[in-house]
């Protein structure tokens, strides 16, 4: 099977889920999300199916590739999806509310098949492997994820949201493109599998324009994975976007982003003329981004802001792998990471919606006596924020130690020291969710009894944050 | 046999799930609980202390590649800790009051705990004996806040900071450990790493035993790791601080002796006296706050950091008497803190206050009570016919016989029994004898319940106070390889 198909197969569905909207007669429109998270999963299980890469020298070749890395992210970003368009259906009221209501139910199609096109503009994304396809991928999973963020036009967080995303994320597109140009300027090429051998050859007079090229890229890559001092857009953001969009931004869009920033950086990495200026970029960059995240989260008292924040302090356990490329382990402990934390962060952000759906607003005192309201709820955000916070056992425990290990064996001492200290700091601002579900009275006795939906994804994902942490050879296998 | 291993971690994990799927929390804990405590001791009584080394193996694939197993076996030492913390499970879960509040989730706490330090003492794994112990990260933080008392919100974010940060620096010693042996020979179970270190090829620096020494030092509040303790410990409910000051904080020592006395015989040495003058701020400044306090809860926590003194001291001696030494103590002071805890926790049920300037006479109304606070406070001095006697005896010898230097702390030392003396005896006075207010002429003795809980702790000291040789004979089986 061709690598393509897939690809493919999600923008038939998507077209397939546009055609059924158009024509369903039923009011409410829960259905579609439900077609297309089923005929997403098929898609996930075809990507199991034998996959051939292009043949090499073809016009595909050149621009989409099928390797271990493609194929892991490519089901990592169908599988984000799903859980997306899972939640969809409980969302509905909150899509109710903040649409105008021509009729009852409008816009819930939508909201489920507009993700559909951004999950295979991420998956062309993290098969790219020349600029042209990644720019255009990019584009086409951004653009349609400012739609998303500001989806609930009558309310004004939401339209703050995307206004701010949208002109932040024109920018990074911006300076995607100059640097994108100069690269292409200096050495002729726009493809990573050409850009070792002609980065090599160049003239050292060359070599300004080059990195100027490269610390452009680098800038807006920094924007979509949201490392310091380019994360700013990030906490706004995520607190005015719908919470299912804001949980896909953080997990799916960001994963796309490092796959984007591994290939390039993996291409220059050890280049005598760029390697040593990119090294110490991509240090400072996971150092600020350690400190500025967990430390900013501390104060937070809004529970999606605390989440984006602490969407910024994984960006920088990620990017201490990054910079610790030189070792055969950094690409899978940056896989496995971000496998852990797509089931960590989706199932907290799941969590949050039902939460706030029932309380009415998402600060963390919104979670106060969670415990009694919602044992099932509390236990399931009490296991994300165990495992946000690397706690042995779960996900995010095996992805910090793979991080700190390869980040140990490249010598990274400094960061290592810095990620303890982050980690204390985490530790704290994650208990914090802990402290309010349990130590705190409620502010109502009423039970919270969560979607069925709600509870088959809590399963699903608290399952994997168990199975992963426990025993994550399968992960690691599948990225070796 | 290797299956009764596995069982006593296994079952305290499934009787939470049993809780949370609604059985009755008491009868449930306890039942677990007591079929641990059981199949501890068939283990104890089944280990061949002939053949000695690692029993009860049993091994399953984790990370072949990276050498990470997760390896479950017991020698000597493993069992008698396992069965410390079998003893204070049950003992602990028995004065467990009925609470309002989540009741389900306390006993959950509890046996996540216990299942918690059983898993640490029977890993064969280095990650793994990192990884349960963390196990009780999360039910300490519920317990102490939601059922603590005092200033607990504080006590408990202070608990967890500190034992996060300290597990993680841990965490890194032991990368640094593993990323030290020459790759082909990576791994981190104890069985292999003590064969590298015998065949020279594992030559870890000093660097990596101080990452560990602090690690481990935190967890187990080495002076001055050990602000966290003391607060912690007086602010938790009875049970927990019974299970984390008796058993959990054993884990650093453990892990001490696991880890850091077979690799870095050499690291060890060079740094002893460091190691040694952090020993005397244990014993000696700390003994001094503690007696300067005016509470029991507050008095009985800093205790429990000062006796950790003890216990470094004979680690610090490095040889064979020492460290049976140490172990005893650790098995002994786990029983007699855990008992003082649990009677503390009485003595607050029924005054609802432990101020020494409030209290008194107390062993006219409660007798039973105050009979046996009296046999713990002696067990926590070190009153000879008590096991601590023996391990601070066989401490002090070792220490001795470990160099000149070594005189200087054991002096210290024996001064520090001096001063445990001055504080025990006094909150024993000032609790249980003199005038007796009138307030307090209502207060009921201990009930049956708690009253054999407790001598369930006591008898097994005693025993091992009579007769050292029920534990030393199993340390030493595993101590001698």
């Amino acid at each position: 099977m061709n690598t393509l198909f897939l690809e493919i197969a999600v923008v038939v569905l998507g077209i397939l889920l546009l055609m059924v909207e158009a024509y369903s007669a039923r009011p409410r429109k829960s259905h579609i999300a439900w077609i297309g998270a089923a005929g997403l999963f098929g898609v996930l299980l075809l990507s199991f199916l034998p996959q051939h890469s292009p043949a090499p020298g073809s016009a595909t070749a050149a621009f989409i590739t099928s390797d271990i890395l493609s194929v892991f992210f490519v089901r990592f970003t169908l599988a984000a999806t799903i859980v997306f368009l899972v939640t969809v259906p409980s969302f509905a009221p909150v899509l109710g509310r903040y649409l105008p209501a021509e009729r009852e139910g409008a816009g819930i199609a939508e909201f489920a098949i507009l993700p559909v096109f951004v999950c295979a503009g991420l998956m062309w994304m993290v098969s790219a492997v020349d600029f042209i396809m990644i720019f255009v991928s990019l584009e086409l999973a951004t653009i349609t994820l400012y739609i998303l963020a500001t989806y609930l036009r009558q309310n004004t967080a939401s339209l703050e949201s995307g206004t701010k995303f949208l002109i932040l994320g024109a920018l990074s597109t911006g300076f995607i493109v100059y640097g994108i140009s100069w690269l292409f300027g200096t050495t002729g090429t726009t493809s990573l599998l050409a850009l070792p051998s002609a980065v090599s050859a160049l003239p050292e007079t060359s070599r300004m324009p080059l990195l100027f090229g490269i610390g452009m890229i680098l800038v807006a890559l920094s924007f979509k994975i949201s490392a310091f001092p380019f994360q700013f857009w990030v906490p706004d953001v995520y607190q005015g976007a719908p919470t299912p969009v804001t949980s896909y931004l953080s997990v799916a869009s960001k994963a796309a982003g490092f796959v984007v920033l591994i290939r390039l950086l993996q291409a220059l990495w050890d280049i005598p003329a760029v390697s040593h200026q990119i090294h110490t970029v991509v240090t400072l960059l996971a150092v600020l981004t350690l400190i500025f995240g967990n430390f900013a989260a501390i104060p937070q008292t809004n529970m999606k802001r605390l989440l984006g924040y602490s969407s910024i302090a994984h960006a920088g356990y990620l990017l201490m792998a990054v910079a610790s490329l030189g070792s055969r382990m950094a690409v899978p402990a940056i896989g496995f990471y971000l496998a852990g934390y797509l089931a960590m962060t989706m199932l907290s952000f799941v969590v949050l919606q039902v939460v706030s759906e029932a309380t009415g607003g998402e600060e963390i005192s919104r979670f106060n006596g969670l415990g009694r309201r919602s044992p099932l709820l509390a236990g399931a955000m009490l296991l994300a924020a165990a495992s946000l916070a690397g706690i042995p056992f779960t996900a995010g425990f095996i992805g910090k130690l793979l991080v700190f290990e390869v980040a140990l064996k490249q010598g990274h001492y400094g960061l290592v020291v810095l990620g303890c200290v982050t980690v204390a700091a985490g530790f704290y601002y994650y208990f914090k969710v802990i402290r309010a579900m349990y130590w705190q009275q409620p502010a109502e006795e009423t039970p919270i009894a969560p979607p069925l939906a709600v509870r088959f994804l809590i399963a699903v994902l608290g399952a994997a944050i168990l199975a992963f942490g426990i025993y994550p050879a399968p992960i690691l296998a599948a990225l070796k | 046999m290797s299956l009764l291993l596995i069982l006593t971690i296994v079952l305290p994990l499934l009787a939470s799930l049993l809780i949370m799927a609604g059985a009755d929390p008491r009868r449930t804990s306890l039942g677990a609980a007591t079929v641990n405590l059981a199949a501890s001791l068939v283990l104890f009584l089944g280990y061949d202390r002939v053949t000695g080394g690692w029993q009860f193996v049993s091994e399953w694939k984790i990370l072949p590649k990276l050498g990470i197993n997760m390896t479950l076996g017991a020698d000597g030492l493993t069992l008698v800790m396992i069965l410390l913390a079998t003893l204070v499970t049950v003992s602990a879960l028995w004065v467990a009051p009925k609470v309002e509040k989540y009741n389900g989730l306390y006993h959950v706490s509890l046996l996540f705990i216990s299942a918690g330090v059983i898993g640490a003492f029977a890993s064969l794994d280095v990650l793994f004996l990192y990884s349960f112990h963390e196990l009780a990260l999360i039910p300490t933080f519920l317990m102490i806040g939601i059922w603590g008392s005092g200033d607990r919100q504080a006590a408990a974010w202070k608990a967890t900071i500190y034992l996060g940060l300290g597990s993680f620096i841990l965490l890194i010693g032991l990368i640094a450990l593993y990323l030290s042996i020459p790759s082909g020979h990576r791994t981190l179970d104890l069985r292999q790493l003590d064969q590298l270190a015998a065949a020279g090829i594992l030559q870890p620096s000093a660097l990596i035993y101080l990452l560990l020494l602090v690690g481990f030092g935190s967890l187990v509040s080495l002076f001055p790791f050990h602000s966290w303790a003391p607060g912690a410990y007086a602010c938790a409910p009875a049970p927990a601080a019974m299970l984390h000051a008796g058993v959990l904080k054993k884990f650093g020592l453990y892990g001490l002796i696991r880890i850091a006395l077979p690799l870095f015989p050499e690291a060890m040495q060079g740094l002893n006296g460091l190691l040694l003058l952090l020993v005397i701020g244990n014993i000696l400044y700390i003994g001094y706050v503690t007696v300067s306090q005016k509470r029991l809860d507050w008095t009985i926590g800093y205790s429990s950091v000062m006796h950790m003194g003890y216990i470094f001291l004979g680690l610090a001696s490095m040889n064979a008497i020492g460290v049976s030494g140490a172990a005893i103590l650790m098995f002994a002071h786990g029983l007699s803190v855990a008992a003082a805890f649990a009677l503390c926790g009485e003595i607050r049920r029924r005054t609802g206050t432990l101020e020494y300037s409030e209290l008194g006479g107390l062993a006219k109304v409660a007798p039973v009570l105050g009979l046996l606070f009296g046999f713990a406070a002696m067990a926590s001095v070190g009153l000879p016919g008590f096991a601590n006697f023996a391990g601070e005896l066989l401490v002090f010898f070792g220490a001795t016989a470990a160099g000149p230097l070594m005189i200087i702390p054991v002096v210290v030392g024996v001064w520090g029994v001096v001063i445990s003396a001055i504080y025990m005896l006094r909150a024993y006075r000032n609790i249980f004898w003199g005038p007796i207010a009138q307030r307090w002429e209502t207060v009921t003795d201990i009930g049956s319940g708690a009253k054999w809980s407790v001598i369930l702790l006591l008898a097994p000291l005693m025993i091992a106070g009579f007769y050292p040789q029920f534990i030393l004979r199993m340390v030493d089986a595993s101590l001698s390889r």
